[in-house]
């Protein structure tokens, strides 16, 4: 732990700060529902990394099931008129 | 970007145009984070999520008309809307993040990859955590935070080799995005239901609040 500089001989393509890490790593703990009320100090990149991982999971569940209920009402409802109804709601707003 | 100007005055107009010719590469390195820089505030905006709503039911009626009704009602239906609203967001986005070039341009990649990463990760999870520990890792980050900066540039399409802060980046752009994505879906089920329903109560109600 007691060099944290980044080393000059690097690849060339990252020169990469633990400082820009750690701030990119807060605004990423905004983003983040469970997170965001918790003091940046207490929170851990470790955690804030799981913790996107679980929230990133969620989203694509939740687009997987809301796809799948999307596709059971298009399905069912086959009558234009109800997609007509949506699509001029859409639009004119 | 100081350091340069200060070191050598001849060099200095040299490096200048060479880090010109570096800013104007799509994908900047680490260095150029501030050229690439994508808002992910715009995700929140209605505006978008209006765009991306019109364009999402396009597509599905597009994806409707292309095929008979049967595939639509069968299970696979769901992953049929789920790629053509992933398609679609990716398309919102413009062409300005990595995982959005990623889902359109090789979407068939995308599916196998996963499936196969599915297989992968229960066998090599703790070999490869072992391994990478020993190497010179120039930036000295546990393993343990490697391996979740891994399984996170896993579950963005496409970046799976990016450098850690780019791959913040784009995880917080693509999380923006998916959660419209979902704001979007669920307004969509939302009226879908709704309209099945009450078509008066639900139609009335949006037009009330435009005309007031």
């Amino acid at each position: 732990m007691s060099s944290r500089r980044s080393r000059s001989r690097q690849s060339g393509v990252s020169r990469i700060t633990d400082d820009q890490i750690a701030d990119l790593v807060t605004k990423l703990q905004q983003l983040i529902p469970e997170l965001r009320n918790r003091s940046s100090d207490k929170v851990s990149a470790s955690t804030v990394l799981q913790e996107t991982c679980n929230y990133i999971r969620s989203l694509h569940r939740e687009v997987d099931d809301l796809s799948d209920r999307l596709s059971e009402l298009l399905a069912s409802t086959d009558s234009n008129s109800a997609q007509a109804a949506i699509i001029r709601s859409l639009l004119m707003q | 970007m100081a350091s340069y100007s200060i070191s050598n005055p001849e060099a200095n107009s040299n490096r200048s145009r060479e880090s010109k010719r570096k800013k104007r590469r799509k994908m900047g390195s680490g260095n150029q984070i501030e050229e690439n820089k994508m808002e992910p505030a715009r995700w929140k905006t209605e505006a978008e999520q209006q765009i991306y709503s019109s364009k999402l039911i396009a597509a599905l009626r597009q994806v409707r008309q292309n095929s008979t009704s049967t595939v639509t009602a069968s299970p696979a239906g769901g992953r049929v809307i789920r790629e053509t609203a992933d398609r679609v967001l990716a398309v919102s986005a413009k062409g300005r993040t990595r995982w959005s070039r990623a889902i359109l341009t090789n979407p068939l990649r995308l599916k196998l990859s996963r499936i196969n990463n599915k297989h992968k990760k229960h066998k090599k999870m703790k070999v490869t955590g072992d391994v990478r520990s020993k190497k010179p890792v120039a930036n000295k980050r546990l393993p343990a935070l490697q391996q979740k900066v891994r399984v996170l540039g896993r579950l963005v399409p496409g970046c799976r080799k990016l450098s850690f802060p780019n791959l913040l980046e784009e995880a917080t752009d693509y999380i923006a995005a998916l959660e419209m994505q979902v704001r979007a879906m669920t307004a969509l089920t939302g009226l879908l239901t709704g309209a099945g329903v009450r078509p008066e109560a639900v139609s009335s109600d949006r037009l009330g609040s435009n005309l007031s």
